[in-house]
């Protein structure tokens, strides 16, 4: 599977506009910060709605302006990786990566908690609040609980970019088994040059 | 201790407190859900309409619920219309006055807790597979508790010393509307009777400390979850 995306994005007074061709594994998009790479992203989950163009991964279309097709966030299956972690606060550890997975349907679960915990390392976390987690965990927790739910393709804003040298490795290592164990297809931004030539099959760059 | 006849006022003012915030809590949080999340116009009409109860003199208020819902009033028409009551001289005018005196106070803090929440955590809820009712159920609401629980708190207590809406909408009817607060002050008129006042004082402290203590309670153990 694989993304085709062609869009147009309203952001302030400005249009994003990027074109994706088909490939598989990891596609970056790259660019200065604030130059809407985010925008994109939210646009592919269905947060924000595009003026035009279309979004489909694999054979599934999750958007197509002329064809009046814009499905909801919750049946796009984007597993979204936010920049913030957006883990609920409320929710433990275990209950936060069940959370999306409860409401997967069953054909596109590929993974249950077990193997999830095993494959990000998590396995002790589970009991714990996500308000202890440190800024590495969490990124693992967020990045499980987007497998756990069943994803058509993941979608990654920054996501090494609040944790320290030692812990992006780390996560460096479980995005590059995403890619190469899992074969999702991966929409990655970065604004940094090595992280993206280290990962991506192909480089969109925003201008 | 408490006579018979006190412990029926104490009864009288728990089931009319009780009555308001069932009432009210509803729609409370459907207007603070609106206030704190919807932008639409008419919002500050709505928003000053709901503080008004707070501003106005209770006995303002009281009057003006006389008028709506009294034997003229389209209210009271409608009521005797249409189920054959009517709220005055009742203790359910009484709970309807309580509630509305609450409003205010509950809508604000069920607003402030509210706007607290990260609305972002919604639309990821929504990406892992949650229809807006979902994510609103299991994100929203449980994280609202806290405020919720003051609400009904503040609701509850401002209830139980209701007065002057009260006693001007239904009057001061005894096992109907006279409530603690009535009582007090009916008893207050009463020469020689400074030890039922005493003890009806005694019993409003005890049921606000109550209350609060109730409260607390419940933050807490609504808010284990949160922190652990």
């Amino acid at each position: 599977m694989s993304f085709d995306i062609d869009l147009s994005v309203p952001r302030g007074r400005r249009t994003v506009s990027v074109r994706i061709a088909p490939a598989a594994g990891i596609t970056a998009l790259f660019g200065p910060s604030g130059i809407g790479k985010t925008t994109v992203l939210d646009a592919v989950a269905g947060l924000v709605r595009p003026t035009s163009g279309h979004v489909r991964i694999g054979d599934v279309t999750l958007f197509d302006a002329d064809a009046g097709i814009a499905l909801p966030p919750e049946k796009r299956g984007c597993g979204y990786v936010f920049q913030d972690g957006r883990l609920f606060p409320h929710k433990s550890v275990r209950d936060n990566l069940l959370y999306g997975w409860n409401l997967a349907p069953e054909d596109r679960r590929f993974m249950d908690l077990g193997e999830a915990t095993e494959f990000l390392g998590i396995g002790a976390l589970l009991d714990r609040s996500v308000r202890h987690l440190s800024g590495g965990e969490a990124q693992r927790v967020a990045i499980g609980r987007a497998l756990l739910s069943g994803p058509r393709a993941l979608l990654m804003d920054e996501p090494l970019s609040s944790l320290d040298a030692d812990r992006r490795d780390g996560i460096l290592r479980v995005i590059e088994r995403i890619r190469d164990d899992l074969a999702l297809p991966i929409l990655y931004v970065s604004h940094d040059r090595a992280e993206v030539d280290r990962l991506a099959s192909q480089v969109v760059e925003l201008s | 201790m408490l006579s018979p006849a006190e412990w029926a006022i104490v009864g009288l003012s728990l089931k009319v407190a009780a009555a308001a915030i069932i009432l009210t809590l509803p729609i409370a949080f459907a207007l603070a859900w609106l206030l704190a999340r919807k932008r639409f116009y008419g919002r500050m009409l709505l928003d000053t309409l709901v503080h008004l109860p707070l501003v106005l003199p209770p006995v303002v208020t009281g009057w003006l619920l006389l008028l709506f819902f009294g034997a003229g009033g389209w209210g009271g028409r409608t009521l005797s219309a249409l189920f054959g009551t009517t709220l005055m001289f009742r203790w359910t005018g009484a709970a309807l006055a309580a509630g509305i005196m609450a409003l205010p106070l509950m809508v604000r803090a069920i607003r402030l807790s509210l706007e607290a929440i990260d609305t972002r955590l919604e639309t990821a809820a929504r990406t892992l597979g949650a229809s807006p009712v979902r994510a609103f159920a299991t994100i929203t609401l449980p994280l609202a508790l806290p405020g919720i629980g003051a609400a009904v708190v503040l609701g509850f207590a401002r209830s139980l010393g209701e007065f002057g809406a009260t006693i001007t909408f239904v009057s001061n009817v005894p096992d109907e509307t006279r409530t603690l607060p009535l009582a007090i002050y009916t008893a207050l008129q009463v020469p020689g009777a400074e030890a039922s006042v005493t003890r009806l004082a005694i019993a409003s402290v005890v049921l606000s400390l109550a209350a609060l203590l109730v409260s607390e309670w419940l933050v807490r153990k609504g808010g284990r979850s949160h922190v652990l």
